[in-house]
């Protein structure tokens, strides 16, 4: 039977096939078992969004790597926040707009060429010029001469900011185009970092393997993978690494990292799938972090659209503020890892920095009838409806929608008065806020840049600034800002700061919700785990058993 | 034969270019990748534009699909916006997953035919009846259910196997996400060759064996399970390529850094260009076993004449 | 035997199932439509395939079992007070997880509803998209491998081309780029898009049994006699074609109603307000919200998967009386 023969034969080259097919994989078996020495910590990651280079890194996932593997002029004290010198030794000003830098001697890249002032400077200069297209230009927006390398369109002017010099090889001077107090204060951002003359000369390869000044060196990165890090000898800080290294794990699903941890397979990740909160105690025995961060959750308006404006509608704001359930939420859907919020920053700044426990007042306390009052004084929600818009690929973020849409039905006796809409990628989302297209609250969060209350107001609230997706302007609130940069004193920067804020609660462009914790889960070979208040694991200070 | 396959060659070239056609579009349209690169910051509208400029996006939509494919033809699948070439992702993510695939197929050929024969032989008696119904409720349940229970039961609450898989996805990692990437498969081959297997039984030529007096075994054997199985052998071909595609749900399930999770990836933050170069081999991949599953089934089955 | 190849093609398990009943029929024609052993008995009556096919189908307990359990879906969906009391929509999020309590018998879900009320409510849900989207399927599918089949030449070859474009895409990637470009999903966007890749399957089968039954000693003989293009359609080949697509389109039913499921886990599926065992299932499985409550979980994934199994044991039963080789 001729047929017959042919389907033997076929089955077979199925069954080769498929050995052939099998054995590759046998070969490249050496990276899972064999990345986890004994020394070294393995965590938690997901792919960064852009390559990690200081100046185009914006999210927490590249952070983390820069976090280890870079150490700018100034650093944040990973338990209180404050800015301390790390490569600087001195940044001084007489009138809040013109600095000296001067830096410490004896700091190395890891590829051992010294760290200098040039270092620094070039770095800034290549992070501000805009055919490099680095996603954190705007951080050097207050540098004078930034409008030449930074033209807001066409070719730049110059390849270098005027407002940037060096005097030696230790010290350069800075000049900003206008009075900013606490500049220096915002130097421990990673966009600051200095960059070694290899990353110049050999971009590419830079990238496949970046060079810094940090405790840690990359020792192998596969992109989209894992990333292997060493201790970095030539480190001069003194916050050196407790371990041999790190090595960071790709995952795309927050859970399937919690089961690797379970199951012991990782040592460290931070932020716990929602669903997985409720046990993450028992299951960890103990080994769990929940910890303030300078995360903050709002829900914002579209200031621009004319349903939402006037006096009234301010009345509806307000009510709807006081139709959410903060306390419940933040038990139920997030345990505890959400506090609810009473002003606009974090408690990470603590009350000397700015951060308050009742600025919002009664405005962020949950009260439905006055809710439903109030929203019935000023005219009810326009349509007889509002909507609440956020990604949902990332966070647990349809989760609490619901649970705040229940809670304005509920005290506003609707069943359709809120309705959720989840949009399912972050770049769709962020599409219709950039194009000023919302007709309904929206999902408005912030993750601090640097500990500071500017950090959490004028992106936000100032006419025109980056993040002000509301549309939000009001003279009163940008003059304040204005002052409080020009202060001569952090003190007084501070309080004009915190006017401002009051201003804008009156206003209530965007409802406070909440804080949001940092947490973290670590295995039992690992102890000393601990969150800066960026919420990244503090990874030099991790010992492994 | 020659004829045919040529033909059947110049056919497939219209229908690569409009299905990779309708990808570009439809990638293009979720909007503009730009935006989340600036995360919760708006984008600063000089430093857009550059990246725009260099990733093509300011062109034309017919443009960019020209610039692309030409650029495909020189072995050029572009650069992911992370920076990292997209060839060398495909050279990462398409031998796990082509792993992942054949470890399902196995399980598919080991335990689908096996059932199916026994239950094909048996046809009524309870045997048949409870692998029936097993099969039955095996499609009805979906992949991401089973698939995250069993992650849970077995990977988590009793410790058989690692919950995930590792970058280096080794066989044996791979082997129970197989088994959850290969079930729904796996009951329509069991089922596939119980009908086959049931309605050869009946044949002249069966009967003609039987009356021959050969032994029993040698009659399912060499006559019966071997005609029986060419639908199976055509189904498997062609499910190759549906389970490369179709391993989305089960990469994300269990982190393996395969096609889907990739495409996933690539889907969320709008990374086009690895999107529209995965899914063009895919394409390939899909159009190439379609013809040869063609082939085959004429190889096979001698009634079945080519011009 | 035919110059031009069957529809065989790379449709996943239901188009392997046609190959199969392609290739019995083709046997069946060489061996001279012999009857099989168990061959009709010899007093019946003529009865056409239909009424056969019917006449079988009410003596097959699974398809009585079936068959009641779809009318018992649909009445839900229709009328879902008819057996719920409750408003899915109002939740109290103090009881979150609560396990069942009287009154309560499936317990409450991460935000204080009803279990119970919203796996009524979402039978809504999964049966119009099963429904509608077959019918969409079976239609657009049916009247393109038709015209393809029946016309044939340069008909034939466009639609043929387009129909592999779009069988090019696989389903679930497809819905994934798909789905994530539309803003607001309601019912009918997973609807319209199943129909826009799904179609292809059922062109493939349509075309196939159209030129099959085309090739039928009737229809040339129709032919011969000078019948109109229409009659010859309308009489002879659609009766003939029309079973293998209800088949392959009663099964297909189970698995767009899981397609919908798995969307909502990848995030792009059905959205709030509508209640949908889709997206219930998903919110217990992200995160493994399942542990802490298993409940909420297990009764929308049963209710779904009594569903599948219901419409799949149905499109079975429906195959076997209209395939008469197994009869």
């Amino acid at each position: 039977m001729r047929g017959a023969t042919r389907v033997t034969w076929s089955v077979g080259a199925v069954g080769a096939l498929a050995l052939v097919a099998a054995g590759c994989g046998g070969g490249g078996g050496t990276g899972g078992g064999g990345g986890s020495g004994s020394g070294v910590v393995r965590a938690f990651w997901t792919d960064p969004q852009n390559p990690i280079e200081p100046a185009n890194t914006n999210e927490v996932q590249g952070g983390k790597v820069l976090d280890m593997t870079f150490r700018g002029l100034k650093k944040y004290n990973p338990k209180t926040a404050e800015a301390e010198n790390a490569v600087a030794e001195s940044v001084d000003s007489d009138d809040q707009q013109n600095f000296t830098v001067k830096l410490k001697k004896g700091w190395k890249f890891s590829d051992g060429s010294a760290v200098t002032a040039h270092s620094f400077v070039d770095a800034w200069n290549y992070g501000a010029l805009v055919t490099n297209k680095q996603v954190n230009s705007y951080f050097f927006e207050y540098i004078e001469g930034y409008e030449d390398v930074h033209p807001e369109s066409g070719a730049p002017k110059a390849k270098t900011m005027s407002g940037l010099e060096v005097k030696d090889n230790r010290t350069f001077t800075v000049k900003l185009n206008q009075k900013f107090s606490l500049w220096p204060e915002t130097l421990g951002y990673a966009a600051y970092s200095p960059l070694p003359k290899s990353f110049f000369s050999d971009h590419d390869g830079w990238l496949e393997k970046p060079v810094g000044n940090g405790p840690y060196k990359v020792d192998s990165y596969t992109r989209g993978q894992s990333m292997q890090l060493s201790k970095n000898d030539e480190y001069a800080g003194n916050d050196k690494p407790k371990n041999d290294g790190v090595e960071l794990r790709v995952y795309t699903d927050q859970n399937t990292g919690y089961t690797d941890l379970q199951a012991g397979n990782l040592d460290v990740v931070d932020e716990l799938p929602a669903g997985q909160l409720k046990n993450a105690k028992k299951d960890l025995d103990g080994r769990y972090i929940n910890q303030p961060a300078g995360i903050f959750q709002t829900v914002s308006f579209p200031e621009y659209d004319d349903a939402w404006k006037g006096k009234d509608k301010l009345k509806v704001r307000q009510g709807l503020s006081m139709a959410i359930d903060r306390e419940k939420v933040s038990s139920q859907i997030y345990h505890g890892t959400r506090e609810p919020a009473t002003d606009y920053t974090s408690p990470v700044l603590k009350k000397d920095g700015g951060y308050s426990t009742s600025l919002c007042g009664e405005i962020c306390t949950f009260q439905p009838k006055k809710a439903k009052k109030l929203i019935a004084e000023g005219g009810g929600l326009p349509g007889g409806t509002v909507t609440i818009t956020s990604n949902v690929d990332t966070g647990s973020h349809r989760q609490w929608m619901e649970a705040v849409c229940n809670s304005i039905n509920s005290a506003l006796d609707k069943d359709n008065a809120c309705r959720v809409n989840p949009v399912p990628t972050f770049s769709e989302f962020r599409k219709d806020i950039s194009a000023k297209k919302m007709d309904g609250l929206f999902r408005t969060g912030w993750q601090m840049d640097y500990p500071l209350i500017q950090n959490f107001l004028q992106p936000l609230f100032y006419t025109d600034a980056s993040s002000n997706d509301s549309g939000y302007s009001n003279e009163k609130v940008d003059k304040l800002m204005d002052e409080g940069n020009k202060a001569s004193g952090e003190k007084e920067a501070i309080s004009k700061f915190q006017d401002a804020e009051k201003e804008i609660l009156k206003d209530l462009p965007a409802i406070p919700l909440w804080y949001q914790n940092g947490n973290a889960g670590y295995s039992d070979r690992v102890s000393d785990v601990r969150l800066n208040p960026f919420s990244v694991p503090v990874f030099t200070e991790i010992k492994v058993k | 034969m020659g004829r045919y396959v040529i033909r059947r060659l110049l056919q497939m070239i219209p229908v690569f270019i409009g299905t990779t056609l309708l990808i570009f579009v439809m990638v293009y349209a979720i909007g503009d990748p730009v935006n989340a690169m600036f995360g919760d910051r708006a984008p600063d509208p000089a430093t857009a534009a550059q990246l725009r400029e260099e990733f093509d996006l300011d062109k034309p939509l017919w443009l960019q699909y020209v610039l692309y494919m030409g650029k495909i033809f020189t072995g050029d699948f572009g650069t992911a916006f992370n920076g990292q070439p997209v060839i060398e992702l495909m050279a990462n993510a398409f031998p796990i997953t082509v792993r992942l695939a054949v470890i399902a197929i196995i399980f598919e050929i080991l335990i689908g035919i096996t059932l199916g024969v026994l239950t094909g032989l048996r046809r009524g008696r309870p045997i048949d009846t409870s692998v029936l119904v097993l099969t039955l409720v095996v499609i009805s349940v979906p992949t991401f259910v089973t698939g995250t229970l069993g992650q849970y039961l077995i990977g988590v609450k009793w410790g058989w196997i690692a919950p995930a898989v590792s970058p280096a996805a080794t066989v044996d990692e791979l082997l129970f996400p197989g088994l959850v990437l290969a079930l729904v498969s796996l009951a329509y081959v069991t089922r596939l060759t119980r009908t086959s297997i049931a309605e050869n039984g009946r044949a002249d030529y069966v009967r003609t064996a039987v009356a021959k007096g050969l032994p029993r075994r040698r009659v399912t054997v060499r006559h019966l399970l071997r005609n029986s199985l060419i639908p199976v052998v055509t189904f498997l071909g062609t499910d190759l390529g549906n389970l490369m595609a179709g391993a989305l749900v089960t990469e994300r399930i269990f982190n393996i850094q395969g096609v889907g999770f990739q495409l996933f990836q690539g889907i969320v933050r709008q990374n086009s260009p690895t999107v529209v170069g995965f899914v063009t081999i895919l394409v390939i991949v899909f159009i190439v076993a379609n013809l040869v599953v063609d082939l085959l089934y004429a190889v096979l089955d001698p009634r079945i004449r080519y011009a | 035997m035919t110059s031009e190849p069957p529809a065989v093609g790379a449709g996943g398990a239901m188009d392997a199932m046609n190959v199969m009943n392609a290739a019995s029929s083709e046997a069946r024609a060489a061996d001279g439509a012999s009857p099989g052993p168990e061959g009709p008995g010899p007093a019946r009556e003529v009865r056409s395939l239909w009424q056969d096919a019917w006449h079988d189908l009410r003596r097959n307990p699974i398809f009585v079992i079936a068959a009641l359990l779809i009318l018992f879906l649909v009445l839900i969906s229709l009328w879902p007070s008819l057996i719920a009391t409750r408003n899915p929509l109002s939740c109290q999020l103090g009881r979150s997880l609560e396990p069942a309590t009287a009154g309560h018998w499936f317990g409450f879900d991460t935000q204080g509803c009803d279990v119970y009320t919203k796996v009524v409510y979402g039978a809504r849900a999964s049966v119009t998209v099963g429904v509608c989207a077959t019918a969409g399927v079976a239609l657009v599918g049916s009247l393109l491998g038709g015209l393809a089949g029946f016309f044939g030449g340069v008909w034939d070859a466009l639609i043929s081309r387009v129909t592999d474009i779009f069988f090019g895409i696989p389903i679930m990637l497809g819905g994934l780029v798909f789905l994530s470009v539309t803003g607001n999903r309601s019912i009918w966007t997973v609807v319209s898009f199943i129909v826009l890749l799904g179609w292809p399957q059922i062109a493939r089968i349509a075309r196939g049994a159209v030129i099959t039954a085309k090739q039928n000693d009737y229809v040339l003989a129709a032919r011969a006699l000078g019948a109109s293009n229409t009659r010859m359609l309308v009489r002879h080949i659609l009766p003939n074609a029309v079973a293998p697509v209800i088949v392959t389109a009663t099964i297909a039913l189970g698995t767009y109603i899981a397609l919908e499921a798995t969307l909502s886990f990848l995030g792009v599926g059905l959205q709030p307000p509508t209640v949908s065992w889709g997206v219930d299932i998903s919110d217990a499985s992200q995160g493994m919200q399942f542990r802490n409550a298993p409940h909420i979980l297990v009764y929308p994934a049963a209710a779904l998967s009594l569903t599948v199994l219901a419409f799949i044991m149905l499109g079975d039963a429906v195959r076997d009386a209209l395939d008469p080789k197994l009869r």
